[in-house]
């Protein structure tokens, strides 16, 4: 028994952290995926009654508008830090006097939670006292910059916060990736005489592209289950012109009691979760396997 | 007397691979054996079957006279000494060399004067307060081996433990070991890929390729017979020359033909009684091989080589002549006032030639 | 480490003086983002110390001119958060409730299956990791309805023990990923020889990995604590009025409708729910980011 037992027991060890993510993640997906395909309403029903909540999500205009606005959310996002990232790990990347103080100056966001993020963006941005406030006191008094409250443009707040959150971070990322550049490779193209930039350009950046590709999952990630920063900017407001699918599905779960619609569209965002990474999971496993 | 170490009809599979094949080793108390081959070989996965470190596939293997096939390592009475010498990086020496004494319940005092005992063994009394990281390459390698000692075990098992260290203190450390192994008079099972230490410290060695063996003898027996090919150019270094010949029978004794690329066919003649093949490879070593007028004996006949090649190695000289196709080596004195590109008379040691069949590389004589 | 600003042989037409100006500029450059990085904490300080006459009638970034502490005051102990009005810190201490078992257990857990995985690895460990793995990456919004209703079914819902499970369950993908890669640098050898020495599976994992985690113990412990910390959606998801986070009872604060809105409250009250993890990024901000970055190269 004791000879069993200790021939066994890195198995018995795993198996309740494995039992656990094949019922809390596997079994909850297989759940939600279930009721996905019922007319769940404020209850959940197990009657399969096919695509029919699927049908409803794509005739949503509040749908619409939550897909409309990840693709701009993330298409911009997911650029724009990602080329402050690299700009500031350059600059950082030239033997600067003090550059852990920066670096922590420029990574500290990315403690903080969305909620605090969005709290202090929210006043900032806030028309009446925020910034629109300080440039017209500055003698511009026609100035208007009501992007917080205004429908159309509300989303690009969002993505500003999200941009100051989240850019150190890309930052960090590519400066590991830079120190990580063989030495001798840029001594070589120094003896060479090829100029600063030419080096980069041509030799540092192109050998970084796992690193890009790090930087792009781990953003889009990010993007789509981003959350706490709309419900704390703006709420999904003006209306709902902010909304995403996460903050649709939370309405649909918790404040419509529209279970149906809920479980469908979290499908969707896994589904789409799944199309970036696990092409990058599989690939990376299987390098590691070899 | 038992075997100390008897292996039966070993296999090993990692799922479809089987990575060594029907193994058959048995040692006596005091034996040194050497499992040596090329990496990849499958020397180091069979001292984790013998370990127990790795579950077998099929055969059986018993250490002392007991069944251990399915025993686990901290029963099968071994200690063990590894390549990158496994030292527990948070422990001190003293605490390293302790912990399997301590694991296994051994009263403090026994500990202490165990752990004494080994120290001043191995002379590393000054080091046993030290961490793993604070000390050279060649104090670990002595620490990993009284790790190993202060267990007296039946067996020893020792995983290429020189292969981390310099030239210099590999030699010395080979040294070490040997006298260890006459001074305690312990089994030891040793792994290593270079041939030279298998030949200094075994007293049996079994040469693994591809996780078949291919030979099992003392080192004289596998330097001066070996069992085929692989063997053959393997052990020893400058190794084996091989050379195709043709052999036709001539008398009582085998006429060997070896062409030659400028020169007319060079011609020797066996003594021995053999029966060969027309097509051998015939295999000598460069030692046979030496300069007219400094070889005599039955077998020793002399012919004129062009040589190609002089190479100066300090007490010896090494000349490189083109025979049958292949490169020869001869080990010449170093006074010799052989010079490239002039003709040299070398005498071939016939007698110590071993012939190998073309096809298969088996050994023939 | 590339060196791309070692004194390179200069060409001609690359003045001293051209250099100096362009080391300059970059310094400028620099300034001039940590500026922009530090503004919103410049300005949360700042409007938290005001008084609100002052909020509305000076500037955004204009120093107080009479510092006051009240807004703190009432944003840990009077704010309301709906009806009730007992400030942040009845839910300051509900997250260090939440966050410091659900930390413990989760780090521990992840110890030993990263142990496993790393060091024991026996037919199938690769296919459970790799599972477990997966599911670091899901939008917890798909789990969301099943969990909300397992934890009414285990008489969990709207407790603080239900948010520590929950937080344990989904964090240990991390954790074990962790520990994992911080084990498979340790050589194979070492477990051989404790086998041989014989010590077992959890005497070889007390005696000689642990002692040997200490680094990787910190970087998981701080990766856990700051998202566990700083979680909404589990925490607006699974907990009821007197169980709330700190997060969700800070935006609660902010978004409370009742009476005057209370900017400088506002501000006092999203600094003393970020202050803990920035504490941490200050003080160990070494191993946030070493946690950050292992989290995201899985590597």
């Amino acid at each position: 028994m004791s000879e069993w037992l200790e021939n066994h027991l890195p198995k018995v060890v795993l198996a309740p952290s494995f039992i656990a993510v094949l019922i809390f993640v596997y079994g909850f997906i297989g759940w939600t995926a279930w009721v996905s395909l019922t007319r769940s309403k404020l209850l959940p029903k197990y009657e399969i009654k096919g695509f029919i909540q699927y049908e409803r999500l794509f005739d949503s205009p509040r749908w619409d508008t939550a897909i409309n606005n990840l693709y701009v959310f993330g298409a911009l996002f997911i650029v724009i830090a990602m080329v402050l990232g690299l700009l500031l790990a350059i600059l950082l990347d030239q033997k600067i006097r003090a550059e852990g103080a920066i670096r922590t100056i420029y990574l500290y966001p990315m403690a903080l939670s969305m909620i605090v993020t969005g709290t202090a963006w929210k006043w900032i941005l806030n028309p009446g006292l925020g910034i629109e406030s300080m440039v017209q006191g500055w003698g511009f008094p026609n100035f208007e910059f009501d992007w917080l409250v205004n429908p159309d443009y509300a989303i690009y707040t969002i993505v500003m916060a999200a941009i100051w959150q989240s850019s150190g971070f890309v930052m960090a990322l590519f400066l590991a990736g830079l120190r990580s550049v063989d030495g001798e490779i840029i001594k070589a193209a120094q003896v060479d005489g090829i100029p600063t930039w030419r080096i980069y350009t041509a030799i540092i950046i192109p050998s970084m592209a796992p690193i890009f590709l790090s930087a792009f999952i781990v953003l889009a990630h990010l993007a789509i289950k981003s959350f706490d920063l709309v419900i704390a900017l703006t709420g999904g407001g003006p209306g709902y012109a902010t909304d995403l699918p996460a903050t649709y599905m939370y309405a649909m779960a918790f404040s419509r009691g529209d279970i149906g619609q809920a479980a469908s569209s979290a499908m969707i965002m896994m589904l789409v979760v799944f199309a970036i990474v696990v092409p990058y999971l599989y690939s990376e496993l299987r390098a590691k396997n070899d | 007397m038992a075997p100390i170490l008897d292996i039966n009809k070993l296999y090993k599979n990692y799922g479809a691979t089987e990575i060594l094949k029907d193994i058959n080793i048995s040692i006596e108390p005091g034996d040194f054996l050497v499992l040596v081959g090329p990496s990849g070989c499958g020397k180091s996965t069979l001292l984790n079957c013998i370990a127990g470190l790795e579950e077998i596939t099929g055969g059986t293997l018993s250490i002392g006279g007991n069944d251990m096939t399915h025993v686990s390592p901290k029963d099968r009475d071994i200690a063990m000494v590894f390549q990158s010498y496994a030292l527990y990086p948070t422990m001190t020496v003293a605490k390293n060399i302790t912990f399997g004494m301590k694991v296994r319940g051994v009263d403090q005092a026994t500990q202490d004067a165990k752990l004494k005992e080994v120290a001043s063994l191995l002379q590393i009394e000054p080091l046993l307060n030290r961490r793993p990281s604070q000390l050279s390459g060649g104090q670990r390698q002595r620490v990993a081996m009284g790790r190993a000692l202060v267990r007296d075990p039946k067996l020893f098992l020792f995983d290429e433990p020189l292969s981390n260290l310099d030239a210099k203190l590999r030699v010395e450390m080979r040294t070490e070991i040997k006298k260890l192994h006459q001074t305690l008079d312990a089994s030891i099972v040793y792994v290593t890929h270079d041939q030279i230490e298998a030949m200094t410290l075994a007293t049996k060695i079994v040469v693994l390729k591809g996780g078949v063996v291919q030979q099992i003898g003392t080192p004289a027996e596998i330097y001066n017979n070996p069992a085929n090919l692989f063997v053959a150019d393997f052990m020893g270094s400058p190794a084996m020359n091989l050379i195709p010949a043709q052999a036709t029978r001539n008398g009582s004794g085998t006429q060997i033909a070896i062409a030659r690329d400028q020169g007319e066919t060079l011609v020797l003649n066996d003594a021995r009684d053999l029966s060969l093949p027309q097509d051998v490879i015939l295999g000598l070593r460069p030692e046979d091989i030496a300069e007219a007028g400094f070889r005599a004996g039955d077998g020793v006949q002399e012919a004129a080589c062009m040589v190609d090649m002089v190479e100066p190695a300090g007490a010896d000289t090494y000349v490189v002549s083109e025979l049958g196709g292949k490169q020869v080596t001869a080990r010449l004195h170093a006074e010799t006032s052989a010079q490239a590109g002039k003709m040299l008379n070398l005498a071939f040691d016939m007698s110590k030639v071993s012939y190998f069949a073309k096809e298969t590389g088996e050994r023939l004589n | 480490m590339t060196d791309i600003s070692m004194p390179q042989t200069q060409t001609r037409t690359q003045s001293g003086t051209g250099k100096i100006a362009l080391r300059w500029l970059l310094y400028v450059l620099l300034g001039l983002f940590a500026l922009y990085y530090l503004m919103p904490l410049f300005v949360m300080v700042t409007t938290s110390l005001k008084s609100l006459e002052e909020i509305r009638t000076g500037s955004l970034i204009s120093l107080p001119r009479e510092v006051s502490f009240d807004a703190w005051k009432t944003a840990w102990s009077g704010a309301c958060t709906g009806i009730q009005c007992e400030g942040l810190r009845p839910y300051f201490w509900n997250s260090v409730l939440i966050a410091v078992p659900a930390v413990a257990i989760s780090t521990l857990l992840g110890a030993l299956n990263g142990y496993v995985v790393a060091q024991w690895r026996f037919k199938g460990a690769n296919i459970i990791f790799s599972l477990m793995l997966f599911g670091c990456f899901i939008p917890f919004q798909v789990v969301l309805l099943p969990m909300a209703r397992l934890l009414g079914m285990m008489g969990i819902a709207g407790t603080i023990p239900g948010l520590i499970f929950v937080h344990v369950i989904y964090g240990l993908g991390f954790t074990t990923l962790f520990f994992r890669n911080y084990y498979v640098t340790i050589p194979a050898e070492l477990t051989k020889a404790a086998r041989v020495d014989g010590a077992g599976f959890l005497r070889i994992f007390w005696s000689i990995f642990l002692p040997l985690s200490l680094p990787i113990v910190v970087v998981t412990v701080i990766w856990q604590f700051t998202q566990i910390w700083n979680d909404f959606l589990f925490g607006v998801s699974f907990s009821q009025a007197g169980t709330q986070p700190v997060t969700v009872a800070l935006n609660n604060i902010v978004n409370s409708t009742t009476g005057v809105k209370e900017y400088n409250v506002d501000m006092a009250a999203a600094i003393i729910a970020g202050l803990p993890t920035l504490l941490v990024y200050v003080v160990a901000g070494k191993y946030f980011i070493r946690g950050l970055t292992a989290g995201s190269v899985k590597g």
